[in-house]
């Protein structure tokens, strides 16, 4: 008991340091020219390195570093741990392979989206949840009757992506032996310093790249290792702003600024079943039972999904942020949450979520009202909006093995 | 004789409230006020030199800003300040801190629990929506469900479609919460002691009610309504102390034309025919109005001033049985220097908020065992808070005003009136607990104030000491607040009217009851309350 106390006591000074440093920190300061940091889940996080437009085109042309450490990580393990989080997930766990991850969500009894993340499987019996949220209470509270061990692990995981065309290159010039053997979705643990590095060939931007764990203690020394190797391949840390360029295009959503989870929301109405946020094909209807199935699936059959996460093409080259979506361009029938020029595409593109059936059976004649503040004014735009597949911008290195070197 | 348009029977907080809209309505009003100075319960007193009490209530939160800004009480000095954090003790020499940065305090359960830590935003989350659906209804009459009036059927229609709105399982969790006790629903989120402690005060301050009674959720929920700027939640100071706000609303009433009569002990209501016509004060003296409004609480109001004569029978039954238990006292003290707490590390900003010193609901719960067998709780709960960190007013530099509530203190000592030594024992009980924690606290005390029960009724006239004027259980909420068919402002005696915490939405220094009194009285006169702002929107 006394042990106890004595640990708790030791953590009291961390009112002093309200935003952590993260395992990389050291080497993003020195590297950092603009000084512009955020709080990411109570961590410092750059918003940019040097330039969010030259940080957006090395992950497009070179390769990019972006620490990922802050997203929140839990461990999952336990003879039961695949049977548990097939009942927690929505995607079917069996299918997921020993060294593979899947993109999946989880939902509460009604079948609202609690998150989304990706699941790692990491061993036959032990499985890394990565996700925006925390959910530990809500993670415990579904292990009943499962012999499983969760733990939260945040703060003792360092992760960093690295992304772009020539990230294969420069993990193959840092000595990652068989790295070139790493399919899309696939992982694989690699020896570093005393330990080893598990490298998933995953990502945030739909181009070539990879995500790499490691215990904090091994994050600096795993840093120098890739910016020793990317001195010849123009790789550069990057910030969140220029990754979040790269993610709009790839198409793929954040959890609280694209949909809101049901846990954070104050309204009711603001929760959401996968199918409205575009989540659909992660729901299996044929795997055993899993929780929110029955309500996911009855909305289904009755038809009573209320809204639709869809891509836009908006005509013109300003950006529809926060946009508010026309029907005839008089009936609101939506939001723009995300929007950017696409440098890839050379398309104006966004992220919306529509009121069905807008965006579903009815897809034509849809306007976005974009207020561009230009010198203190607004400038009102009507701008035409056309329904689009994501991702916005399909790149054929991103799943080539072995890949390319550039 | 002088014929007022409304005699006001008491100067607290709701009393000025309903004063000042009355009187900028163009009405000509008098506030009788017994005590040589106005506030009620709402005071700011010197009692030693160059220190200034809050000598009742102590924080600000609850007021309404839609009334600051009617009365414009900034101009006549009103500021509240937001404050941070607060601690509570732990035996072990521990704490858990509150911060207002979000990550700190998930970092501070986690020193705790993380599964705590994480299922605060949840717990958070949920209360917030009980908030959001209350709130709007603070500033609206309760709706008398026995009437088929068009506005009462309206105001019915209102609340149901309100509900309504809600998906079954939200009403399911309404319900609930509104009648569950405190520690089951923290048991509901959270595995660790001192976090259910230190969240379940909110559900027991002013309520002779234990953590483990049914109806003290709905009591926490009434004290996350408030805000400070639109931070819903949180909690603030009133500059210059609580008596901050009633000065500032005397000096607006007066301002406006309004008459203030201090040491006028109202003794008497007078009725003719079933109507009010003014008051007697204790010397004898009649004071006429065409209208009284009473600012005392509804025992006092029903059974001391109006003749029982005067009233139906059923309607005296149910003040009579209005519960209205004291279960606080109140500690004021004057310090040398900022007391030490070791087990802070130094610096930290705790010590600018709520401090306590009991780390389990149990113990809060035994403390409350006491109480019902007629005794202070030998292991009292403590609200200390020391508003002179951030407020330079209160105090000579270096020295400080700690305010101690205290809980559980019952109206009589095993069924005795209290003593002056009952009294002293009291604060003895207090003041070692602190010490316990703050070693060198009593030799820092240079003046106190302790006030029991006795000491409250007798100064601010709150019949047993209940600082809400009726304790806020859900049977003794909206229309059945006070008395069914008498929750709007109104009372059987023809121009007589209620505007204190009796009245929905209840205690606490909110204002909402004085407001909407007055809103009543001016539908009755027929007057378009131009001057008086609806709620603000929750959106």
């Amino acid at each position: 008991m006394m042990h106890l106390t004595a640990l708790r006591r030791a953590e009291q000074g961390h009112i002093l340091t309200p935003r952590l440093e993260t395992p990389f920190h050291d080497r993003l300061a020195a590297l950092s020219e603009t000084n512009d940091w955020y709080s990411w889940a109570g961590y410092k996080a750059p918003h940019s390195i040097f330039d969010t437009e030259l940080e957006y085109f090395a992950i497009r042309s070179t390769a990019a570093l972006f620490d990922i450490s802050p997203m929140v990580k839990y461990r999952i393990r336990g003879t039961d741990a695949a049977r548990y989080l097939n009942r927690l997930t929505v995607r079917d766990v069996t299918k997921l392979g020993i060294g593979r991850v899947h993109y999946t969500a989880w939902c509460d009894d009604h079948g609202h989206v609690l998150d989304d993340g990706t699941l790692f499987r990491l061993a036959a019996d032990d499985f890394r949840l990565c996700c925006q949220e925390r959910h530990l209470p809500w993670l415990l509270d579904s292990s009943g009757g499962f012999s499983v061990e969760i733990s939260e692990e945040t703060a003792e995981i360092a992760a960093v992506a690295l992304q772009g065309p020539t990230a294969f290159a420069v993990l193959e010039a840092a000595g990652f032996d068989g790295i070139e053997t790493l399919k899309p979705f696939q992982l694989a643990e690699f020896p570093h310093a005393e330990g080893s590095v598990t490298i998933s060939r995953t990502g945030f931007t739909g181009d070539l790249g990879y995500e790499l764990f490691a215990s904090a203690n091994a994050a600096l020394s795993l840093w120098d290792r890739l910016w020793a190797a990317g001195s010849g391949f123009g790789l550069k840390a990057i910030g969140y702003d220029a990754l979040n360029r790269a993610r709009i295009e790839a198409g793929f959503i954040v959890a609280n600024a694209d949909f809101i989870t049901a846990e954070a929301a104050l309204r009711a109405d603001r929760e959401r079943l996968p199918d409205e946020i575009g989540l659909d094909w992660l729901v299996d209807p044929e795997k055993p039972y899993f929780n929110g199935r029955d309500a996911i699936l009855r909305a289904r059959a009755k038809g009573t999904l209320k809204h639709l996460l869809v891509g836009l093409e908006i005509e013109g080259n300003i950006p529809a942020e926060g946009a508010i979506v026309y029907h005839r361009g008089k009936k609101e029938v939506g939001l723009v949450t995300a929007a950017i020029w696409s440098p890839l595409a050379k398309r104006n593109i966004a992220i919306a979520t529509l009121s069905r059936p807008f965006g579903a059976s009815v897809t034509d004649n849809l306007w976005v009202e974009i207020y561009a503040m230009r010198e203190l004014q607004y400038q009102k735009l009507m701008k035409r909006a056309r329904v689009v597949p994501r991702p916005f911008v399909k790149l054929d290195r991103r799943s080539a093995t072995p890949p390319g070197r550039f | 004789m002088k014929q007022y348009d409304v005699v006001m029977i008491g100067g607290g907080h709701n009393g000025l409230v309903t004063a000042c809209y009355l009187q900028r309505a163009g009405l000509d009003v008098i506030v009788l006020e017994k005590n040589a100075w106005v506030g009620g319960a709402a005071t700011s007193r010197e009692l030693t030199p160059g220190f200034l009490y809050s000598n009742c209530s102590y924080v600000c939160s609850l007021f309404r800003p839609e009334i600051m800004r009617d009365l414009e009480l900034p101009k006549h000095g009103l500021q509240v300040i937001s404050y941070e954090g607060g601690a509570v003790f732990t035996r072990d020499g521990d704490y858990l801190a509150s911060y207002r940065d979000h990550d700190s305090h998930r970092r501070e359960f986690a020193r705790f629990s993380k599964r705590d830590a994480e299922a605060y935003d949840r717990y958070a989350r949920d209360v917030t929506r009980q908030c959001r659906f209350i709130q709007p209804l603070l500033m609206r009459t309760a709706p008398d469900p026995f009437s088929f009036k068009p506005r009462d059927l309206q105001e019915m229609l209102y609340l149901a479609k309100k509900f309504g709105d809600f998906s079954p399982s939200e009403m399911a969790a309404t319900l609930r919460f509104w009648t569950m006790s405190i520690s089951d629903f923290l048991d509901e989120y959270f595995e660790t002691d001192v976090v259910k402690a230190y969240l379940a005060l909110s559900g027991i301050i002013g309520t002779a009610l234990g953590p483990m009674s049914p109806g003290t959720a709905y009591v926490l929920l009434h004290h996350y309504m408030g805000e400070v700027d639109g931070s819903v939640g949180a909690w603030g100071y009133a500059r210059g102390g609580m008596g901050a706000v009633t000065s500032a609303l005397a000096s607006s009433f007066k301002a406006s034309g309004g008459t203030i009569r201090t040491g006028a002990d109202v003794a008497k209501i007078m009725t003719h025919r079933g109507k009010a016509t003014g008051a007697v004060l204790a010397d004898g003296e009649e004071v006429l109005g065409k209208l009284v409004v009473s600012n005392a609480d509804v025992k006092r109001t029903f059974l001391k001033l109006v003749d029982e004569s005067a009233l139906p029978e059923r309607f005296v039954h149910r003040v009579r049985h209005f519960k209205m238990r004291g279960s606080s006292g109140k500690l004021n003290i004057a310090l040398d220097s900022l007391p030490e707490f070791p087990a802070l590390p130094s610096g930290s900003s705790c010590i600018r908020g709520d401090l306590h010193f009991t780390d389990t609901i149990e113990r809060m719960e035994r403390g409350y065992d006491d109480w019902k067998a007629g005794h202070w709780s030998t292991d009292p709960f403590v609200d200390m808070m020391i508003p002179t960190t951030l407020d330079p007013t209160m105090a000579p530099p270096g020295k400080h005003f700690v305010s101690c509530f205290v809980q559980y203190c019952p109206p009589k000592v095993e069924g005795n009136d209290w003593t002056d030594a009952d009294r002293d024992a009291f604060a003895e009980t207090v003041i070692k607990q602190i010490s316990d924690y703050s070693p060198g606290f009593r030799e820092r005390i240079l003046h106190m104030e302790v006030r029991t029960p006795r000491e409250i009724e007798q100064e601010v006239g709150l019949t047993e000491g209940n600082i809400f004027q009726g304790e806020l259980t859900f049977d003794q909420l909206l229309f059945n607040r006070p008395v069914p068919g008498y929750a709007q402002y109104r009372s059987p005696v023809r121009g007589l009217y209620i505007c204190g915490s009796s009245t929905h939405p209840g205690g606490g220094v909110m204002g909402a009851p004085g407001r909407n009194a007055a809103a009543e009285i001016l539908r009755d006169l027929r007057h378009t309350p131009s001057h008086m702002s609806s709620a603000h929107d929750v959106i």
